[in-house]
């Protein structure tokens, strides 16, 4: 039996090894300064590259998190400082359980409420659709980092004078802020990947553009596009893209949850002293 | 008292915040099941039963997608949820110590790859083995069981229940391992007390401790599948008929509402969609839902989190 599991732990790294090794093999010499900087060229023509995709997606993501970050933080708290109640209860299970449903009904919601009435795909109904896929995730987030702040510093804060809500934002969310500051990151990684919510409302875009009244591009609905295509100059771009993008997202989710780790570890600590000491 | 004023606002504000989630699921659910109205109302039937999807025609039936979404969800599964346990007993008793944080850490960077990425490699690595090796190779040594036959398309159910698998793994060992982690150790030092061998301390000690949760990671692991899109798109062949092999192509709901949804204009093609994605909707929620009835059964006693065990992707 042990074998068995060293058999499964050996089967599920072989994907990841060979994804990577992949990826980096068809991928790594077509990443040049000219795909890094210049838009798509035409079909067939060699050259041209991700740029506008690069920007599009920073402007999806930075729509999104403007939307999400606050609701998901104001929920968070409440989910920190309610936690017993039945209506928290109800709420921190239905934050997990739209984190898991499935990106593509986000596009779609956000096309029946705002490409439809527009007219036109945006920038806008792009950055709605991961906007709902980041809420929950912020939600979570700030409310485990929330609980992990030590309750005597409120307490402290309270005695002191200080009212509710002054404690609640400039003591207990403070503290607390570096790590739900690396946790929307982590989020920020997880949307800046999607790429079913963007197919009919960000809808992608051969041309530079920054309008977010508009169609934008993405990179990962370039990677897209490019995988489909029948040209050679295009599929090594898919390859290109999908190694940059695997660059950007697991870079910054990974960095990011390493310091959260870290963080967790440290406020532990501090409690579990806290709790000996006295 | 103006800081009165100013808590009442504070609690008011985080709390509309939280209602907000609910009301997002709420929203979800409206807006489809309105945009669904015009089938749900006069064609629901020939939508869940019929299999032809002719848009001119207005015929629109999509059992071909119900059963390839379930068919290719149900074998990931059968293919990940034992590796997925597998590894989670690996990073939690087996394996050195050390090596078992690693170990959880490379597994779950799968869940960590976008999902068109998984295409990408799908498209031009998995699907292009698959009709040159294995599926000759199936078909000359298990052509007798049904499902291993017939003519070997590349981009095929089993092409997109494979990428499934790998990448609901992550979810479920993940799960997996958190629920191991929470069985008592005093369960299993009475286990090995009592004289039994590590195999057997798991096998009747930690296993029977654990199931409840397992059985959630594993549920979990199915609502991910359900619902994954981009990748299954690459690689499923799109071919709107019920397959009658591994080897066919197939639909899933996901898929067509990726390939049709941005260019249907026709009013019935859109409200057919919008109940395709309401169905896909109702199960995902209810998969989810139940997964994390599951899941938080099993974490209650483990105060320390006082919920549920995180998802990979999902801090901290």
């Amino acid at each position: 039996m042990t074998i068995c599991t060293w058999g499964a732990g050996l089967i599920a790294l072989l994907p990841l090894l060979m994804i990577v090794g992949h990826l980096i093999v068809n991928g790594i010499g077509q990443i040049t300064p000219t795909f890094l900087t210049a838009v798509p060229a035409p079909p067939g023509v060699r050259g041209g590259g991700v740029a506008n995709g690069i920007v599009g997606s920073a402007l999806l993501v930075v729509i999104a998190l403007t939307i999400a970050v606050p609701i998901g933080i104001g929920a968070g708290l409440y989910l920190a400082e309610h936690r017993i109640t039945r209506f928290a209860r109800l709420v921190r299970l239905l934050a997990d359980v739209l984190g898991g449903l499935p990106s593509i009904v986000m596009g779609i919601v956000a096309w029946e409420l705002i490409v439809r009435p527009a007219g036109h795909f945006s920038a806008w109904a792009g950055g709605v659709a991961l906007g709902l896929l980041v809420v929950p995730l912020v939600t979570r987030a700030t409310e485990e980092m929330v609980r992990l702040v030590p309750p005597s510093l409120a307490e402290a804060a309270l005695a002191l004078g200080f009212s509710q809500w002054r404690t609640a934002l400039s003591i207990v969310l403070r503290t607390a802020m570096p790590g739900v500051i690396t946790a929307i990151f982590v989020a920020l990684a997880r949307v800046a990947g999607e790429t079913a919510p963007l197919l009919f409302t960000a809808f992608g875009n051969p041309f530079w553009s920054v309008d977010p009244t508009r169609p934008i591009a993405a990179l990962p609905l370039q990677i897209y596009t490019y995988a489909q295509s029948p040209y050679e100059e295009w599929r090594g771009q898919a390859w290109a893209g999908a190694l940059l993008l695997l660059l950007l997202v697991a870079g910054i989710g990974l960095a990011s949850r390493g310091v959260l780790h870290a963080r967790a570890r440290l406020f532990a600590t501090m409690r579990g002293t806290k709790a000996t000491d006295g | 008292m103006p800081s009165r004023t100013a808590d009442r606002i504070y609690q008011a504000t985080i709390t509309i915040c939280a209602a907000a989630i609910p009301a997002v699921l709420a929203l979800l659910a409206i807006v489809l099941f309105a945009g669904a109205w015009p089938t749900l109302s006069s064609a629901i039937g020939p939508l869940l039963t019929q299999s032809t999807w002719d848009v001119p025609q207005h015929r629109f039936g999509a059992a071909p997608l119900i059963v390839g979404t379930l068919v290719s969800s149900a074998f990931a599964l059968a293919i990940a949820a034992p590796l997925g346990i597998g590894v989670a007993l690996l990073a939690t008793e087996i394996a050195p110590r050390a090596l078992r944080e690693p170990l959880a850490f490379l597994v779950n960077l799968l869940a960590a790859i976008p999902s068109v990425v998984y295409g990408l490699w799908g498209i031009f690595v998995l699907v292009p083995l698959l009709r040159r090796s294995i599926m000759p190779w199936s078909m000359a040594h298990l052509g007798w069981m049904p499902g291993f036959s017939g003519p070997a398309y590349g981009p095929s159910l089993l092409a997109a229940a494979l990428i499934l698998a790998i990448m609901v793994l992550p979810y479920i060992a993940s799960v997996s391992r958190d629920v191991i982690l929470a069985v008592p150790r005093a369960q299993r030092e009475a286990a090995l007390a009592l004289g039994a061998t590590r195999w057997e301390m798991i096998r009747d000690a930690v296993l029977p401790a654990a199931r409840t949760g397992l059985f959630g990671g594993i549920i979990l692991g199915l609502g991910r599948a359900l619902g994954e899109t981009m990748a299954v798109t690459m690689v499923i062949g799109n071919r709107h008929t019920i397959p009658d092999s591994l080897f066919a192509p197939a639909y899933t709901m996901a898929a067509m509402l990726a390939n049709e949804f941005a260019e249907a204009s026709d009013p019935l093609h859109l409200s057919a969609l919008m109940a395709v994605a309401l169905l896909l909707l109702t199960v995902t929620l209810l998969v989810n839902l139940l997964a994390r009835l599951l899941v938080a059964r099993v974490a209650r006693e483990d105060t320390a989190t006082d919920g549920l065990p995180m998802p990979p992707g999902v801090a901290p």
